[in-house]
């Protein structure tokens, strides 16, 4: 594997293989000595243009632990202040001999782009509206978790997923809808009409605004947050009207088939997209997703960068 | 050397150099010595290395609990990330690694099937460090084929077997193979 820049890059065996490899790593949290040798002398620079603690911290870290040496950039800071263009900045990095980019970027197609200019192996943490793949490794490792405390073998086929919320604006979701195709989980999108993204009638989805007919038809219901920015822009007429339609409130937390498991992406705006009684329900996995992102980034770097064949020749 | 009776390998085909018989009584005596050589079971931690190490320390576990009527502690190291050649490889998934309670003041027995370079069980030592610190390492192998590269050297050894660079050894086991035996073939290390 030589670039992670979109969810449909994986196929079923690679996806099985970074989740499985996930379960592993989730251990070494547990160890006196956090650290495995296996990308020892390997440099990944996380560059991001874009604000961002989780994502970028939990990649540090999962470098760090696979022993390769960590760089952070921002765009604060960084030449990119002082006007050099995006282009200019990969290929200086990269220069200097990186093995690998961890790129945030707010424009959608960014990550795409800068892999065909550098010889680095990238990964694409978040361009703009488009993509984020490991944030839908991460929830799909939850996801079956999940399903495995509940007795199943924690396959997705079968299972019915629903993704609540402001899809227009999620890189989350479309990662999570190309990722579900390879897995085989149906996915159920559910938002308001000007929140739906156009061309969705071709994600092959089925799509509603009526988030009460599918509560108990669906295993897993993840929330999107409600970008609260948005709200000047006229996407839905106030915050009690959209919690009230498509919120997770205490009663639609009622009606939720028993042991649906709850996601949601962070940071969460409670009492808007989830209420406080869904977010700490015994079945919420928002904790179990931060706690899964580490390992499933280590799993992700160590599938791009453990062997020196996704590396350029 | 006793061929298996039905029907006679062709000359390429496996040399069978051990059967069931041989590699019980193999290591029901490893089972013994690392009880002697520890004076008991206490403190013991067998950790096989996958894939085949896993099974034999299993039944060593078994082997050893029978013997001193008390359980012993069986767990599992995988050592892929610490490999010296992980890079030249394609990726490959590491194996389970589970270990059982602490490890620290310990005596670990690593568990594996055949020695040969000695960079597996060297990669194991290096992968211990990360995991605490044992009273004492020492290493049980089914066969010790030889051809070492590193200065590493088996305390309990079931067979010594001289074979060529270009002969591979291969412990089949029941669990995995349905037969328990040592084979010798034509063609690539192991």
């Amino acid at each position: 594997m030589r670039h992670l820049l979109s969810a449909a890059d994986l196929d079923l065996a690679q996806a099985t293989s970074i989740l499985d490899l996930a379960e592993e790593m989730q251990q070494v949290q547990s160890r006196p000595v956090k650290k495995l040798p296996a990308l020892r002398g390997r440099t990944i620079v996380n560059i991001f243009f874009e604000d961002s603690t989780r994502t970028r911290t939990s990649f540090e870290i999962a470098g760090k632990w696979l022993s390769a040496d960590t760089i952070n950039v921002s765009a604060k800071g960084s030449s990119v202040s002082k006007g050099e263009s995006l282009r200019d900045t990969m290929l200086t990095l990269d220069a200097m001999g990186v093995d690998a980019f961890v790129i945030r970027h707010s424009s959608s197609g960014a990550a795409a782009q800068a892999a065909g200019w550098v010889k680095a192996q990238v990964v694409n943490a978040g361009d703009g509206q488009h993509e984020h793949p490991t944030q839908a490794l991460l929830d799909a490792y939850s996801m079956r978790q999940h399903f495995r405390t509940l007795g199943d073998p924690g396959e997705f086929a079968g299972k019915r997923i629903a993704i609540v919320g402001d899809l227009l604006h999620s890189r989350v979701v479309r990662s999570n809808v190309l990722l579900q195709r390879t897995l085989g989980g149906e996915v159920v999108l559910v938002a308001p009409p000007t929140l739906l993204p156009t061309g969705i009638d071709s994600w092959g989805c089925e799509v509603t605004s009526d988030f009460d007919a599918v509560l108990d038809s669906c295993d897993i219901v993840m929330m999107l947050r409600v970008q609260r920015e948005r709200m000047a822009g006229g996407f839905f007429p106030t915050e009690r009207e959209y919690t009230e339609r498509y919120g997770l409130t205490e009663e639609r937390l009622a009606a939720l088939k028993p042991g649906a498991g709850i996601c949601h992406p962070g940071p969460m705006n409670r009492g808007v997209e989830i209420s406080s009684a869904a977010a700490d329900a015994a079945n919420s996995l928002v904790l179990e997703q931060v706690a899964a992102g580490v390992a499933i980034r280590m799993s992700v770097l160590y599938h791009l960068l453990g062997s020196d064949e996704g590396a350029m020749k | 050397m006793a061929d298996p009776a039905p029907d006679t390998p062709i000359p390429d085909s496996p040399r069978y150099v051990a059967e069931e018989a041989e590699l019980s009584r193999s290591l029901s005596r490893i089972a013994h010595e690392i009880l002697e050589a520890n004076r008991g079971s206490q403190d013991l931690v067998l950790l096989g290395i996958p894939t085949r190490g896993v099974f034999l320390a299993r039944r060593l576990g078994e082997l050893i609990a029978g013997i001193e009527g008390r359980p012993v502690r069986v767990g599992e190291l995988d050592i892929t990330m610490y490999r010296d050649d992980l890079r030249n490889n394609p990726t490959r998934n590491p194996a389970r690694t589970a270990i059982p309670g602490r490890i620290d003041d310990a005596v670990v027995v690593l568990v594996d099937d055949v020695l040969y370079s000695g960079r597996t069980i060297g990669a194991a030592i290096d992968a211990l460090r990360d995991l605490g610190r044992p009273r004492a390492v020492r290493l049980a192998v089914l066969v010790d084929r030889g051809h070492r590269e590193l200065p590493i050297a088996a305390d309990h050894v079931g067979r010594t077997i001289q074979a060529a660079g270009d002969e591979r050894v291969q412990v089949l086991l029941n669990e995995l193979d349905g037969r328990d035996a040592v084979t010798i073939s034509r063609g690539g290390n192991r």
